[in-house]
């Protein structure tokens, strides 16, 4: 909302206030004043002129002389290119040693040979936004009101010295949509008087209520309708001032009528709507909900189908406007309008959002509607347009206002006790500070019992329904600063994470230590990137949005690998092609296809790394990352956790992973099997795609790491007795697993294995097709004292022979 | 014999001085005291010594070999320290060459914040609470008193799944989810964490994905002062003992009073600079003591608890602290802007 402060000064002294400094205390009471506009952007010596002639330049087409009467000793001579100068016109003349905004100064002048004493100005070049005017005066010069008083400085005219400060408002306050909740604000700040602006209606002899009657068929919908009729209406430009004041606030001056319904809307926050009496069918006008297949031609021209149960007012035979939202060209107010009823009414507040969100039409209008309008400014407001018209559009009002409804006019009476609110505030604020702020505020108080006021709070601050409300009123006007500063009272409480959180935050210190780079992607995915690696979908659904903002974000993810992938790509376009990365996040998958309930949302760890190990160094290799580069990071993820017992690696081909280069995780123990993560090399076709590297990907279900049973750490006895260390190599057909020969040696070599570790795997011509060769170090240990020969041999042995025996190993000499 | 062995002294002292490396060295010690050597010669004619002249003689020759050794010994020692020296000198290396570093990645830059927010919280006694990111409409808006068609809600454009599901617009449902399970127990102590979406273009300063940490605390007499005592203590532990924060009164549906807090600018301690426009102070909380309707709706009763809540953005924050001028630079994770990140 922008208020003209000398438009404010009409209902409050702004007597020795810098308006800074007031803009400054405003914000610091809980309006936030975006800015303060000074309208004169440095205007000086710019007159009103008169053009008493106007002939062609001799030597050009597209200029004229004119001479003009501006007050001064002598006529001017001034030569103006502008189109719609004429003769007869008043126009700001900027007079030789005028100054205008952006530093021009207006010197005598010869143009193709004539002299020009002066400028002729437009709107544009006396810093006004032109935008409001109409066409011709946005193009050419600007033309004022023949009435305007020759020689008087443009500054008075224009209402140049005005300052604008830009209310920010919070939806709460939207009493300050209106003049007179701005200085009632300011008055509470200042501690200053409110002056109501007069209405006092000359009435005629005709009774209103002979040529109308008013029907409110939904009262749900609108609580108050009420109008006046005005006859004899002169439709012309309204006066110069209220134009001024319009196109300060941002309001386009139209006629006198139009201009009085937005200057009464813009002080009283009441929007009012004028219908051409002599159009409307019958004689009521009824507020009423559509029926089904209603339309109307709104004032904008388009011919609108109205939802049914949309609030409409319509005349005896047709809808005639929108309630709140736009009127209906049927009974619009035009050139030839000679009759006019006046509207005044309280719609309700939802009833108008709704429709005004159905048509895409936000007004001015709307946009106060939709947040209540004082109930008991409908009337006032009503009689100040009747009164303002009957003077600036020379016509007389007939007698009496036509009305239905109009409850809810009290003011609300809340009990303020003050023991709670310097409770509630920690603060010691007296009795008679709290009543002197309410009464800044005309908020009538009375005392009641045990430290209590009674607060009548007026209609026009709807947004305060409670003591809390009242509290937050005397606490911004007593001033935040003022409140103390102290520690919460009562017990202390003890801080900290929950497991998961304390897991996550482990995991994540322990993967950044170990070299890879924390990314937050987008929860937000592509619906067919989004499908490359489905594995641990386990056939749920993705979880569509129902309006996105790009195809790109279109999906909720369920997976974080198309995510990594995407960063990957991102960065390899930048040439950074050496990445090791993790993220962890939710993910969203739903049972079903349609969406009834919230999805799944799962934690899961993203692990991508490509490119080389570490970059080449003049003392280091530089290795491409591989399989087992991404299942160490896995691993060590699963040790940090305390689980690395209980975790399976199966070869798998899941979608989107290159078949002979993935394997499913699983979670293993006695209690069941379940698969909670895939990892391998992206699908080298994929990889193409994507002009990738080779790139390794990891996908993990935190949760069942998390619940999964782990034993606290227990120290364990250092041990006395030497260990003995075996080395055999076995040669085993390719498809044996590493994981299948220690299982099997685990098995059948008891309790003094201690350790059992692959050291070298080979393959080569000399074993054979379709062979490899696995050496593998097995150490013995017993706890209590040294071993022999002989045990070793014998242990030994049936690790061997369990060997030769399960998987036809041979053992290499 | 005596004058023999003297002066088999003085010809090995002066022949030894002038030994140049171990080896003429050895050769001398070959040479005077060897199995061969001139020393055992002359000590052979021992033999035609009389009884008493035998043991003076026998000691002189001592004394001879005593001190041709000691020199010898002095001179070995002296050999040996100047190889040392020069094989050290030989192994000399370019100390300029880099090392190996160990592998080092980084927390990203918004965790880090959250990192830092909860670490302080946490030492002030608060639990770290979580919720869902697809959110009801009755968590998100209305537990929160924004009913339907309130205006307020257009503050905030969302993104729904369907009429009751949407993308949680702000992490303060998270205060109904945790005043619901609490079950009207005191005293409640939390931030939480968290993503939140809004419908907004992307560009420097504005992303439809961004992240929160929302507070809440609620008990028997929880005040006002205790609001800005809390964020005044989070404020100076966040951004310097000498942060001062200013409150401004505002407008949330959640809560009554509210407030805007304002902490002095991080970048020029509240001079006045470019990036707090010149007035000393920066918009970081948004605050203020919990709606009546919010605790009734949350099962406490309004009359017997109070309570506060206050909300921040991480990624406001971290730019702040960082200097980071564009939002976007936290999701495309470009590696060379998060590897600014990864030390202490």
């Amino acid at each position: 909302m922008k208020v003209s402060t000398s438009w404010l000064s009409d209902y409050i002294s702004l007597e020795n206030v810098d308006i800074n400094e007031l803009a400054e205390q405003i914000t610091r009471s809980g309006i936030e004043i975006d800015s303060v506009e000074s309208l004169n952007k440095g205007v000086t010596k710019v007159v009103v002129g008169y053009v008493k002639t106007k002939e062609k330049h001799p030597d050009a087409d597209k200029l004229n002389v004119v001479t003009v009467d501006a007050g001064q000793e002598e006529e001017l001579q001034i030569v103006c290119g502008a189109k719609n100068i004429d003769a007869g016109q008043k126009v700001p003349i900027a007079l030789v040693g005028a100054k205008l905004p952006g530093g021009l100064e207006i010197k005598k002048a010869k143009l193709r040979g004539v002299a020009s004493q002066g400028m002729v100005c437009s709107a544009k070049e006396l810093g006004l936004n032109d935008k409001l005017l109409p066409k011709d005066q946005q193009e050419g010069i600007l033309v004022l009101p023949p009435e305007t008083t020759i020689g008087t400085p443009i500054e008075q005219i224009l209402n140049l010295n005005d300052q604008i400060m830009d209310f920010d408002l919070t939806p709460n306050r939207s009493d300050c949509l209106s003049m007179l909740g701005a200085a009632y604000e300011v008055g509470a700040i200042l501690a200053r008087d409110v002056k109501l602006p007069e209405a006092k209606v000359a009435e005629n002899a005709s009774l209103a209520s002979d040529s109308i009657s008013v029907k409110i068929s939904n009262p749900e919908l609108c609580s108050h309708f009420a109008v006046r009729v005005i006859s004899g209406v002169k439709i012309g430009p309204s006066p110069q001032w209220m134009q001024n004041r319009l196109m300060a606030a941002g309001v386009r001056p139209i006629n006198n009528v139009v201009d009085v319904t937005n200057y009464v809307m813009l002080e009283y926050g009441q929007p009012l709507h004028a219908y051409d009496a002599d159009r409307i069918a019958g004689s009521q006008i009824e507020v009423r909900a559509a029926l089904e297949g209603e339309t109307i031609e709104t004032l904008d021209g388009q011919e609108r189908k109205v939802p049914a149960g949309a609030l409409l007012i319509a005349d005896a035979e047709k809808p005639i406007g929108l309630a709140g939202v736009m009127g209906g060209a049927n009974s619009e107010v035009t050139e030839n309008t000679v009759n006019i009823v006046l509207e005044s009414a309280k719609f309700d507040g939802g009833a108008v959002r709704k429709a005004s969100r159905h048509f895409g039409l936000r007004s001015e209008a709307s946009q106060r509607f939709e947040k209540e309008v004082d109930p008991a400014r409908v009337i006032p407001a009503l009689n100040r347009a009747a009164a303002l018209i009957a003077e600036y559009a020379g016509c007389t009002v007939q007698q009496g206002i036509v009305e239905s409804g109009g409850d809810g006019t009290e003011p609300l009476v809340i009990p303020l006790s003050l023991t709670k609110l310097n409770q509630f505030l920690g603060t010691e604020i007296s009795s008679l500070e709290a009543k002197t702020i309410l009464a800044r505020l005309h908020f009538e108080c009375g005392d009641l019992p045990d430290n209590v006021l009674e607060v009548k709070v007026p209609t026009r601050r709807g947004d305060i329904t409670r003591d809390v409300d009242l509290i937050e009123e005397v606490a911004r006007l007593y001033g935040y600063d003022k409140i103390p500063t102290t520690a919460i009272e009562g017990p202390t409480t003890q801080g900290g994470y929950s497991k998961p959180q304390l897991l996550r935050r482990g995991i994540r210190t322990m993967l950044t230590n170990g070299g890879l780079q924390e990314v937050i992607s987008y929860s937000f995915a592509n619906r067919e990137a989004e499908t490359l690696f489905p594995a641990l979908r386990e056939g749920r659904h993705s979880v569509k949005l129902a309006m996105p903002m790009s195809e790109d974000r279109s999906v909720l993810r369920t997976s974080l690998i198309p995510q990594l992938v995407d960063v990957a790509v991102f960065n390899r376009n930048r040439k950074q092609e050496n990445l090791a990365l993790f993220e962890i996040g939710s993910v969203f998958q739903n049972e079903e296809p349609e969406l009834t309930v919230q999805p799944k949302e799962i934690p899961m760890l993203g692990i991508l790394i490509t490119g080389l190990r570490q970059e080449k160094q003049w003392n280091s290799a530089s290795d491409k990352v591989d399989f087992y580069d991404l299942k160490g990071a896995v691993e060590s993820v699963v040790g940090f956790l305390g689980l690395t017992g209980q975790i399976t690696y199966e070869a798998d081909r899941p979608e989107g992973f290159h078949p002979g280069r993935s394997a499913s995780i699983f979670l293993d123990n006695s209690h069941s099997k379940q698969r909670i993560g895939v990892l391998g090399q992206m699908h080298p076709d994929l990889q193409r795609s994507k002009e990738l590297d080779d790139t390794y990907v990891a996908e993990l279900k935190l949760e069942p790491l998390f619940t999964a049973d782990t034993r606290a750490i227990e120290y364990r006895d250092l041990p006395r007795f030497p260990s003995v260390q075996r080395d055999i190599a076995v040669v085993v057909a390719n498809e044996v697993t590493a994981a299948s020969l220690i299982k099997a040696i685990e098995d059948s070599a008891g309790e003094l294995l201690e350790k059992v570790q692959v050291f070298d795997v080979f393959t080569g011509s000399k074993l054979g097709e379709g062979k490899k060769s696995i050496a593998l170090s097995l150490v013995y240990r017993h706890m209590e004292r040294t071993l022999t020969d002989e045990e070793i041999t014998e242990v030994h042995g049936r690790a061997v022979a369990a060997l030769e025996q399960t998987f036809g190993a041979e053992l290499r000499k | 014999m005596r004058e023999r062995l003297e002066q088999l002294k003085q010809e090995a002292l002066s022949e030894l001085s002038g030994a140049a490396d171990a080896g003429q060295l050895n050769d001398l010690r070959v040479k005077y005291l060897g199995k061969k050597g001139a020393l055992t010669e002359i000590l052979r004619g021992m033999g035609s010594l009389s009884a008493e002249e035998r043991p003076v003689i026998g000691q002189v020759g001592n004394e001879v070999r005593g001190a041709i050794e000691a020199v010898i010994e002095e001179k070995q020692q002296k050999f040996e320290q100047l190889e040392t020296e020069r094989r050290l000198a030989a192994e000399k290396l370019d100390v300029t060459l880099p090392g190996r570093p160990l592998k080092q990645g980084g927390v990203h830059p918004l965790n880090r914040i959250i990192q830092e927010i909860e670490d302080i919280f946490i030492g002030m006694g608060y639990t770290i609470a979580e919720g869902p990111e697809v959110e009801t409409d009755y968590f998100n808006f209305e537990a929160l008193n924004l009913p339907k068609n309130h205006p307020a809600r257009d503050m905030q454009d969302s993104f729904y799944l369907t009429e009751d599901l949407l993308m949680r617009t702000q992490t303060s449902p998270v205060q109904a989810r945790t005043m619901k399970a609490m079950e009207g127990e005191v005293p409640v102590k939390i931030i939480c964490p968290g993503k939140v979406y809004r419908r907004d273009d992307d560009d420097a300063t504005h992303s439809f994905q961004f992240n929160q940490i929302e507070g809440l605390v609620i008990g028997k007499n929880i005040r006002m002062s205790d609001l800005k005592g809390t964020l005044l203590q989070f404020s100076r532990k966040m951004f310097g003992p000498n942060t001062q924060i200013r409150l401004r009164p505002s407008f949330f549906p959640f809560t009554e009073p509210s407030i805007e807090v304002d902490v002095t600018c991080v970048k020029c301690g509240g001079k006045g600079c470019r990036v707090c426009k010149n007035s000393g102070w920066l918009e970081i909380l948004g605050s203020g003591m919990v709606h009546p309707r919010v605790l009734e709706m949350g099962g406490y009763d309004p009359e017997q608890y109070t309570g506060f809540a206050f909300g921040m953005g991480v990624e406001r924050i971290a730019m702040l602290k960082y200097g980071v001028d564009d939002i976007r630079h936290f999701y495309n994770n470009d590696i060379r802007f998060l590897e600014q990140f990864a030390r202490h």
